[in-house]
Formats: C-alpha cells, structure tokens, sequence
C-alpha cells in the first residue's frame, strides 16, 4: 500500500493502494465512479476509457502510480452544469441499446472532436474503430459523431 | 451421467451457513434507510441501491391490482414489470403502452423492473415477447386501473360514468368541466384492492377492455428512452455499481483443461498476499476472495493449482468439428420430440425431379461473449439472501438460486439491474449462482465478477450446426422436393438457472437426472414445398458436463443456423432455375393460398416486396457477371418468420478479390411485427439485429483445440467493430395485415427475428459478386480467399 494523490474530475485525491491497482479499480471502488466500466482488463475493448489531459487511455491497464495530469471520467464531461455536445448528440441519437460500452464511445469521441472538429465518416470510423459496442450500436454512434461535430461547430460560429 | 460424485460432501457445503453474521446492526447504526416490501412508498427512486430489507419475500400476488400499478399522492404512478430490459427500450414501450390506456402523461410513470420481491413474475425476457404478450397484460391492468377511477369519481361527483371525461390523470364531468379531481385524489398513496382474474398471469384481466388502436395517442410516438440520459451522464446505476458495506471481491479458478480434475491447492501460495480472506473449492470448483477488487484478480492468478487431465479427448478441434457430427451417431430423439416432418413422398418426388441439387452447410458454435463479463453481487445478511445481478430472468434465478443453496425461495429475492446485453442464457445465470454460494459460504457480501478469458471460454454457446439439404425442381424450375437433415451439437443443452447446470454446479459435481438433448424445427418459412422432410438430431460430443462448450439459448436461438442453411439453399435452387432470387421466393410464397390467423403468407409476401422495392433490386438470375476490379459487388435476399413477425433482409456485399474480405456497405430490412409502439426504438432494436448479424456471418466462432477454447479474448474472438458497420441501413415498417387499420391490431415481437436472416442474405450475396458459394460460417477472409482462388476467380 502506498499513497497516490490523483486529480479526477477536477478534485484531488489521494488513495492509500498497492501502486500496481489499475486506475480503474481506484475510480470506480475508492471514488465511487460509475463511467468506466471493466470490459476486457486487456485494453482491447475500451468500455474502461477515461482521458488522461484529454487522451483517451484504458484504465483497466494503467497502474495508478503512473496516472499524470487530469483525469476525465465520463461524469466530468458536462461543462457547467450542460452536458457536453457529444452527450447531448447521444440522447439526440437515441444511441445506445444496453450502454455497458458507451462510456468509453462517448470519451473517445469528444476526444476525437476535440483534435479533429471536422472529420470525414472514414476519420470517425478509425478513430472510433478501437472501441467495441456489443450491442453493434456502432450506426448511430457514427451517426451521432456527426451530429455532435456540426453543434460544436455551430457554437464556435456564434462565438 | 446423473450421479456424479457423493452428494453428501455438496450437501455440507451448502448447508453450512446458519447463523450468518448480521448487517442490520451496521445498518441502523449508520442511518441508512432500511426498505421494506412498501410498494406504496417507493416510487421507483433508487431502489436497488438500498440495503437488504428484512426478508421473507413472498411473491407479489398477480390477481391484485395493487401488484402491478400504484398511483401515488401527487398523482404519478409506478408501474410494476416483470420483466427485463436488454437494452431494446421494452420498459419505455412497456410505460407508453400502460400510460395510454391509464391516460397519463408519459413522464408522470415510472417503471420498476424485474424485482422478485416488487414485481409479478411475468419470467423476465426471452422470446421476444415483452411487448407482444406482457405488455398486452400491462395494457388491460391500465385499462383497468383507469376503469376503477372512473367508478370512483363518478361515485365522488354523483354523476354517471357516460359524463366523465379523462385527460393525463384528471378527471372531469362532460357536462360541469369545472368540476375535476385528479387520479392523486382520488387513490394516491392508498390501495384500489381490486381483484382480478386469470388462469395465469399472461391472461390476467380486469373488467375493462383496452382501448382500439385508434383512440391510441403515445403508442406510436419515438418517445425518448427514459434510461439514456442517466447512461450518457454517468449517473446510471447498473448491477456492477453496487457496492454494499463489508462487501469483499471474489474471482474463480477455472480448469485450464475441458473435464479436468483439481488435484491439489496450495492455499500457502496467496495466503500472504495483501487483502487475502479464503480460497474455496469444492469439486472442481476454486474462487478466491479477498477484501479488494485487484487483490482478487492477482490471488486467482497467483494460486497455485495442479489438474489432470481427462482420459479421452473432451471434444474434436474446431477444424474437425463437422466432419465429427456428420460421422457420429446422432443421439435418440428422446419422447419422439423433434421427430422428422414429413409431407408428401420427398423420396420419390426427389428420384422424379428434374434437377436435383444438393449442399452441406455448416454453423460453429457461437458465444455471447457480452461487452462486461459476468458478475453479480450476493448479500446474505439476516439469514436471506439478496442477489443484485443483470440476469434477464431473476424469477428462476431467485428459485434456481434457492433450490441450490437449499434456502426456501422465499428467503432469497432477486434484484435484477441492468448490465451488458441480455440475448438468452448467458453466463449472468451462472455468476449468481457463485456469488450466492460464496456469500453464504463466507457470511458477508461478496461480488463475483468473470475475467474476459473465462467469459468468452465458458459462457453458454448457440450451438454448432452441420445440415444437409437436397432439393428438386421440375422442368418447370419449381420446387417440387426438398429433403432437410440437421445436425446439432446440442446434447446436453442447458436451461435458464437450473440448479445442476449452472457452471457452478457442474464443477462441483451435480448432474441433472438426464442431460437435455435440445432439437431444432425445420427453417421457418411459408413457402409451399409438397413434398418436403425436416430432420435435426443431436450429437453428443465425448465430454457432457464441466465443458466449455456448453450449450444454450444465443439470440434467436438456432434461427441464424438453420436460416442461413435454408435461406442460402433457396438462393442455390433459384440459380439452379436460372430464376431472380426474389421471384422464386415470392413464387414459393404464392403457391399457396392459405394463411393463418395472422395472415403469415400475406405479411411473408409483403415484406419481400417491400425490401426489394426499398433495395431497387432489378431482378436477375445470380449470380451477376464477375467484375474485374479488386472489389466484387453483389446483392442478396433472405427471408424469415420468427413467431409472429416476419422479415426479408437484404445485404449489399463488397468482396475484396485479394484479401478475400467482405464488407457490408448496405443493408435494407422490410419488417412486419404488427402493431409498432416506439417506432425509433423498433429502428435502433433492428439496426441491432442486423449488426449483431454481420458479426456473427462474418467473424465469429468459439475456436478449440482438442482440449480447450482458444478464443479467448478480442483479439482470438473477433468481433465486428465500426470499421465494418454498414454506411447505410434502410428499414421498412411494413403492415402487411389484409385489414391495416383493426382496431385490435396487435404488436408482434422485435427482439430478434431480423437477426434470423442475415447470414444467408449476406453468403447470398458474396455468391452474387463472385459466384462463389459460402457453406461455413463465418465468412473469415482466408476462407473466402481460398475459395475465389479455387474458382479462379
């Protein structure tokens, strides 16, 4: 055991663990996080994602002791009180069936947006392509990729 | 097989566990809220996420009205289902439904699902019938509920029911409007205790009918999902989130060899390790528990276990599985179930055929190998037990559950949450089982949640198909014959929750009285063919229990199988015809003109229309004149019923000649399921189907060698990604119904007929691109690729 000090959601952190703990451990059962979920614990499926200073990065294998910067979890999205666009897109869509996976959908996209604002279905379906959604929601999830990009857009037009 | 080993050692397991260390002091102590079974006081708020309430949990007693619906002080209700919902949005419909008839707003309910102790035991999903069948008993409940409110506010105005109006839960007289009372005062926060009847609970009834389909307002409307927003904003509470005081983690040891036996634990090699509480066996069963989540991972993996191996070779590997169930012997059918349908003399009228055409194809084992791996959370505070699991059926959880652990079931209630998708008997039945057991066994909360190893190896498998078609046509190009023999390695087929063949049990040594050969019907299709035979017998494979290849319900379950063989199979003996894959469908549909009481033929005949006008299709024998490009195009139908829906799929292919990869850029479905209650979640549900289809035609297969799985993972068990999904998806609503606008027409079930197609309206159109004919699922690009190079092509 030993103490790691961690910034989630814009709140520091400290936990008293093995260093070794993947982060995911730690967000969901020492700070009570309910976005990243454990999918494969192999950093093949994506369902554990969270950004680390905005990177998508799988918390089913990173040990806690190497965690730097700012954590995001899918609760941190929303900016001041508002869900981010791409949330927004997501209910707009009607996206997810069972939603185990869509945390990690939903991170990897406002990540991918957030570095490419206007990307070409086939950037959206690379950039998207490492995530899996076993409920194959993957049509509306491109769907609403798209329609997030154009809301962003739009805003930044009325600034 | 029955028997197995000494029962009395599994009975002094299992009986072990009285006295069990108490939470409700820790309870009362801490302040929390300790919920009882007061269906009056909680509307649905956070309900499973409350601590374990004093048992015993009788059943909710479905004649009363009372048990499925509550109207609350402010006028709001609750609704109580007994059902689950996998993501299909059967809870949003289910509430549209019930506050139509109730004439509530949409968003003044609330649904509760699949709560043994809250909601009546409508048996949780399966069979796609949560709206076909138990929301029809949702919508007569409403209906009824509304019935008795009216009776109270005319006994309240002194006026006639003919003069009372209702809108969103007011009431009103016609001839005084400025006299209103709302449904709150007339029955919020108080019982109707109003009785109502029914042989059993699908026909359970009141007096009042439902309304027609006319006077409908919310059924029909793309309401919004009430549970997305929760699931996009992290706020949602699934059954992986509980976390309960004193809970401690648990991880299971699995054989790493099919049928081997545990030979020893050295307990010593983690007993030092951080957070370590016990390691537990029994049989061929291992968990280890420790205090956290990652110190349970690392013991299970740091154990030190020695096994033996079976004797004799578990199963054939994969490469030889169908050489091994067309050889073997297939197993008795037993009580004459899923004897050979025969009509006509297909013998003879193959012998006096024409053109005879024959085909083998062949389906592997598929698993469901759900995006989070099984797990479940089991308290057994106060002598009861509380198991927080997704399992789509928590009420032969809750009894299976009680019957294992030798509790009586009204100790053990079942608190279903919702997870990662539900399609038929996953390893979730399993994962209660063991939670469950280990709580007991330890006296504190313990989760149990499965690797992705041990998911993807052990959970239930659809089950591998071999089949055999012979067909013939006249001189004519008609169907005249058509000979189907199926074979299916599905001899020991494992029901939902049952007490001996939960994974658990197995391991520990149980065995049912006998294993359960499950069949299969012939292909669903209502094509008039007079002379025909349908034949599926089961082949056991050498190891029967405590195998990773355990067989039960997948999706649609053996719909895919045996439609991809069938469907494919009429595509051959159209081209065998030199006849449009469409035109010879419709021609097969049209022979006949009888239909049944649903008009099957007439909606079978409607949805084919339908998809390959939507399609564009221009009708042509396939398949089309090979391209010369890398990439190879080309189109394919199947049709299907599945119940009482029926469904054409039509798949547009891309066939890369140099890779032998195949994409599916474009699919149409023409889907007639009746009545439709939520027409964009019956779009999102559909476009489901068909995803989850192309998955499994084009990558997936429980791979083994001759003595274990070894597909283990994402990279091993390939799975569709976005890379691969359709750029464009065309749905039909048709409503093929000869009278459309009845009033009483009914919704058909979504959940999974349009699966049932897809594979062989994709094969279908591989052999249209390249005249090449795909027999084996999946369509993996080295296979394909070998096949062109066979043709030449």
């Amino acid at each position: 055991m030993q103490e790691t000090t961690l910034t989630v959601n814009g709140k520091t952190h400290t936990v008293d663990v093995d260093p070794a703990t993947p982060l995911l451990y730690v967000l969901r059962n020492d700070l009570g996080l309910r976005g990243p979920r454990f999918g494969c614990g192999l950093a093949q499926c994506g369902t554990c994602t969270v950004l680390m200073d905005g990177r998508p990065i799988r918390s089913c294998i990173l040990p806690v002791s190497r965690t730097r910067g700012e954590i995001t979890t899918l609760e941190g999205l929303p900016e001041d009180g508002k869900l981010h666009p791409v949330q927004q897109a997501w209910i707009d869509e009607q996206v997810p069936q069972c939603g185990f996976c869509q945390n990690g959908q939903i991170l990897t996209a406002a990540a991918l947006l957030d570095t490419n604002p206007n990307p070409s279905d086939d950037e959206i379906r690379r950039g998207m392509n490492p995530i899996l959604c076993r409920c194959m929601t993957y049509f509306r999830i491109q769907s609403a990729v798209k329609r997030a990009a154009a809301a962003m857009a739009e805003t930044e037009a009325d600034r | 097989m029955s028997g197995g080993r000494d029962m009395s050692a599994i009975d002094r397991a299992l009986g072990r566990w009285e006295g069990t260390a108490s939470r409700r002091d820790f309870l009362k102590s801490s302040g929390l809220f300790v919920f009882g079974l007061s269906a009056l006081g909680a509307a649905g708020e956070g309900l499973a996420a409350q601590p374990a309430a004093d048992g015993p949990y009788p059943d909710p007693d479905f004649l009363q009205l009372d048990s499925w619906l509550v109207v609350h002080p402010d006028g709001s209700a609750t609704f109580y289902v007994g059902k689950t919902d996998g993501g299909q949005g059967t809870g949003t419909a289910t509430r549209q439904m019930m506050c139509d008839e109730l004439d509530l707003a949409f968003d003044r309910a609330t649904v509760v699902m699949g709560r043994t102790d809250l909601t009546v035991d409508q048996g949780g999903s399966g069979g796609s019938d949560a709206i076909e069948r138990d929301a029809m008993v949702g919508r007569r409940i409403a209906a009824e509920a509304r019935r008795v409110l009216l009776e109270m506010a005319s006994e309240r105005f002194g006026a006639p029911v003919e003069d009372l109006r209702v809108s969103e839960g007011v009431i009103s007289r016609a001839s005084d409007p400025s006299q209103t009372v709302t449904y709150g005062e007339l029955v919020g926060g108080r019982r109707f205790d109003v009785a109502l009847t029914g042989a059993n609970i699908n026909q359970t009834a009141g007096v009042a009918s439902i309304k027609p389909v006319q006077d409908l307002k919310l059924v029909g409307q793309s309401i919004p999902r009430y549970d997305i927003p929760a699931k996009v904003d992290g706020s949602f509470e699934w059954a992986v989130d509980v976390n309960l005081p004193g809970m401690v983690h648990a991880r299971n040891v699995r054989p790493p060899f099919a049928g081997a036996t545990l030979t020893g634990v050295d307990e010593s090699s983690v007993s030092g390790m951080p957070g370590f509480l016990r390691v537990v066996r029994e049989g061929n069963y291992v968990a280890v528990v420790c205090e956290r989540e990652e110190q349970a991972i690392e013991a299970a993996e740091g154990l030190a276990v020695t096994w033996e191996k079976p004797a004799t070779a578990p199963f054939p590997a994969s490469d030889d599985l169908f050489d091994y169930l067309r050889s073997a012997e297939p197993e008795p059918n037993p009580g004459g179930r899923w004897a050979a349908e025969v009509e006509g003399d297909p013998d003879a009228a193959l012998a006096g055929a024409a053109t005879v055409v024959e085909a083998a194809y062949d389906v592997p084992f598929q698993g469901h190998t759900a995006i989070g791996p099984a797990h479940a959370l089991a308290d057994p505070s106060d002598g009861q037990m509380t198991i927080y699991t997704n399992d789509m059926k928590p009420y032969s959880h809750r009894t299976g559950i009680a019957e294992f652990l030798g509790m009586p079931p009204e100790r053990v209630r079942v608190i279903w949450m919702e997870g990662p998708q539900l399609y038929g008997r996953t390893a979730a039945d399993d994962a209660g089982f063991e939670a469950a057991y280990l709580a007991k066994e330890l006296g504190r909360p313990v989760r149990v949640q499965w690797m992705r190893h041990e998911e993807t190896a052990w959970d239930t498998k659809g089950p591998a198909f071999a089949i055999d078609l012979r067909g013939g046509l006249d001189a004519d190009g008609s169907l005249v014959a058509m000979d189907y023999q199926g074979r299916i390695a599905n001899y020991a087929h494992v029901g939902y929750n049952q007490a001996r063949t939960v994974l658990i049990a197995q391991l520990m040594g149980l065995r049912p009285e006998r294993p359960a050969p499950g069949g299969a019907g012939g292909p669903d299709a209502m094509y008039h063919v007079p002379h025909r035979r349908e034949e599926t017998r089961a082949v056991r494979l050498p190891l029967v229990f405590e195998t990773p290849l355990r067989t039960g319900n997948l999706r649609d379950p053996n719909g895919p199988q045996i439609t991809f063989a069938a469907e494919s199979f009429i595509d051959e003996l159209a081209a065998a015809a030199d006849a449009d894959p469409v035109e010879f469908r419709l021609r097969l549909l049209r022979r006949a003109s009888d239909d049944d009481e649903i008009f099957r033929r007439a909606r079978s005949i409607a949805v084919v229309e339908a998809a390959a006008k939507a399609y564009g299709w221009d009708a042509r024998p396939s398949p089309a004149r090979v391209g010369s490009g890398r990439l190879l195009t080309g189109r394919g139908i199947a049709y299907a019923y599945r119940a009482r829906t029926t469904v054409a799929v039509i798949a547009e292919v891309e066939v890369d000649r140099e890779t032998g990869q195949v994409r599916v850029p474009r699919m149409v479905c023409a889907h007639d399921c009746g009545l439709v209650i939520n027409p964009d979640g019956l779009e999102n549900t559909i476009q489901g189907n068909l995803l989850h289809g192309i998955s499994r035609t084009l990558f997936e297969e429980v791979r083994f060698d001759g003595e274990k799985v070894t597909s283990v993972d994402w990279r091993t068990h390939p799975t569709l990604t976005h890379r691969d999904a359709p750029e464009r998806i065309d749905i039909v609503v048709v409503n093929g119904d000869p009278n459309p606008d009845r009033p009483d027409l009914k919704p058909y079930g979504a959940g999974e007929p349009s699966h049932k197609p897809v594979p062989a309206a994709i094969a279908n159109a591989v052999h249209d691109a390249t005249g090449v004919r795909m027999r084996r699922l999946p369509l993996r690009p080295e296979r394909v690729l070998a096949e062109l190079q066979a043709a030449g092509i």
